[in-house]
């Protein structure tokens, strides 16, 4: 079983590094949103910065997890399904999305220090959430990638069905980065934070794997 | 008739009986709630219920994904479109209370005050079924509508129920039922919130509240399999 899912996984490398267009369409997306961003708002203050930062990350997530599930044809998909199981095939998406995500955050983090500034106090921390966050974001826009596959104007609709679903876990977020900003936490709600949103992705990844066999057959 | 009609009949007799104590009976003289403290009565049970309807529908979104029975997908969707509703008037009629209870300063506008964690809570819960809706809406094949928004149901619930129940327990709010109120939580306080006279009617009253959606449910769920007659039996 991790033998096939580490197969996929490759596939899904693979398949990156010889298409590479839509790697770099999403690198330009983020580069583009955050130079509209620097032109619009000169150095803004710690809690704006914040928010945008946030909700940039969702629509990245958004471009670069839509395609997971958009990009395989009908035909492969057939294939896929009878070499692979369900809850393999939705593990090794979810692995090679969450990686592609912690890149994307990343890298828009670097690309935000430059341009709108750096107001962290503690940078370290800081990257330590945006690997959570990007995780975290990637799991749930998975799935809703695989639902919004089926449906026929799915584009539009991975927004749709993830933005409601992925905001609690986004509150959740943006109120640790707070921790990052200096803002003082009561002993131990750091930890308490970071486990309940860890908490959340479990949930996810556990409704995932029970529910992906059902979108998976047509 | 009677036999199967009991409840209707209670229905009504309960949220008769909610809406004349309700407005006549003696209510604790709190600062700044004073009498709107009777919204009680209307504001929570329309929570009660759509909690109540939005969990029936996932019930039978699982029921469905088990059997691929058509007609527990109309009865979960139409508990989900239900349940909506009862949120929506949720919302409103607490908005109208915060209006006159949460705006303390003059200055304050309504916006502001509304960015509250279990607001959000509620507010993700419509805009997650607005989702489900527009989901449904996107597929012209039955079998596959039913079964994909099946999957969106059973998901969105299970984060539903953290936002709702979880995380405004966690984070200071002015609603009751947060740790930085001084209600207590959970937030049906009996000895700070509730006096028995306000028992009295409010336990009815979710009782009849909840009651009426169900009935407002069978009706439209009668009406759609009426409707896909042709279709289920085939």
């Amino acid at each position: 079983m991790i033998n096939r899912i580490i197969t996929l996984l490759k596939k899904d490398i693979l398949l990156e590094f010889r298409q590479k267009h839509t790697f770099y369409g999403v690198l330009l997306y983020i580069a583009s949103t955050i130079f509209v961003l620097y032109l619009s708002i000169e150095s803004p203050d710690a809690n704006v910065w914040n928010g945008l930062f946030w909700t940039i990350q969702l629509f990245i997530c958004v471009n670069a997890v839509a395609k997971s599930f958009l990009q395989e044809s009908k035909g492969r998909m057939l294939y896929f399904y009878s070499i692979a199981s369900p809850v393999e095939f939705i593990v090794a998406k979810m692995i090679y999305n969450l990686l592609l995500m912690i890149v994307m955050s990343l890298l828009s983090l670097f690309l935000f220090t430059i341009f709108l500034g750096n107001p962290l106090q503690n940078s370290l921390w800081f990257i330590g959430i945006v690997v959570l966050g990007g995780a975290s974001i990637s799991i749930v826009f998975t799935l809703m990638s695989a639902i919004a596959a089926k449906a026929q104007q799915n584009a539009a609709l991975i927004a749709i069905l993830g933005f409601p679903v992925i905001l609690p876990q986004l509150l959740l977020l943006m109120r640790l980065s707070k921790a990052a900003f200096a803002e003082v936490f009561r002993a131990g709600a750091v930890m308490h934070l970071s486990f309940l949103i860890m908490g959340l992705d479990i949930l996810v990844i556990a409704m995932a794997v029970i529910l992906f066999p059902y979108l998976w057959k047509d | 008739m009677l036999k199967k009609n009991w409840w209707k009949i209670l229905s009504l007799l309960l949220l008769i009986y909610t809406v004349i104590a309700g407005y006549l009976n003696k209510v604790p003289d709190l600062p700044i709630i004073h009498q709107s403290i009777r919204n009680l009565y209307f504001h929570v049970c329309m929570w009660f219920a759509m909690m109540i309807l939005f969990i029936i529908s996932f019930v039978y979104s699982i029921k469905y994904l088990r059997g691929f029975n058509l007609r527990k997908d109309i009865f979960a969707s139409n508990f989900a479109a239900v349940g909506t509703f009862f949120g929506i008037l949720g919302y409103s009629t607490g908005a109208i209370w915060a209006n006159y209870t949460w705006i303390t300063d003059q200055s304050q506008s309504l916006g502001s005050v509304l960015k509250e964690p279990k607001l959000i809570g509620a507010a993700i819960s419509l805009l997650i079924y607005g989702a489900y809706f527009v989901l449904r809406g996107s597929f012209t094949d039955m079998d596959k509508r039913a079964r994909i928004s099946a999957v969106y149901n059973i998901f969105a619930f299970a984060l539903l129920f953290p936002s709702i129940w979880i995380i405004p327990r966690l984070v200071g709010s002015l609603h009751p039922g947060a740790p930085g109120s001084d209600s207590g939580n959970p937030a049906l306080n009996a000895q700070n919130d509730l006096d028995l006279g306000m028992r009295l009617v409010f336990y009815p009253a979710v009782i009849g509240w909840t009651l009426l959606g169900v009935w407002i449910a069978t009706l439209k769920i009668r009406l759609q399999l009426f409707k896909d007659k042709t279709l289920i039996n085939a």
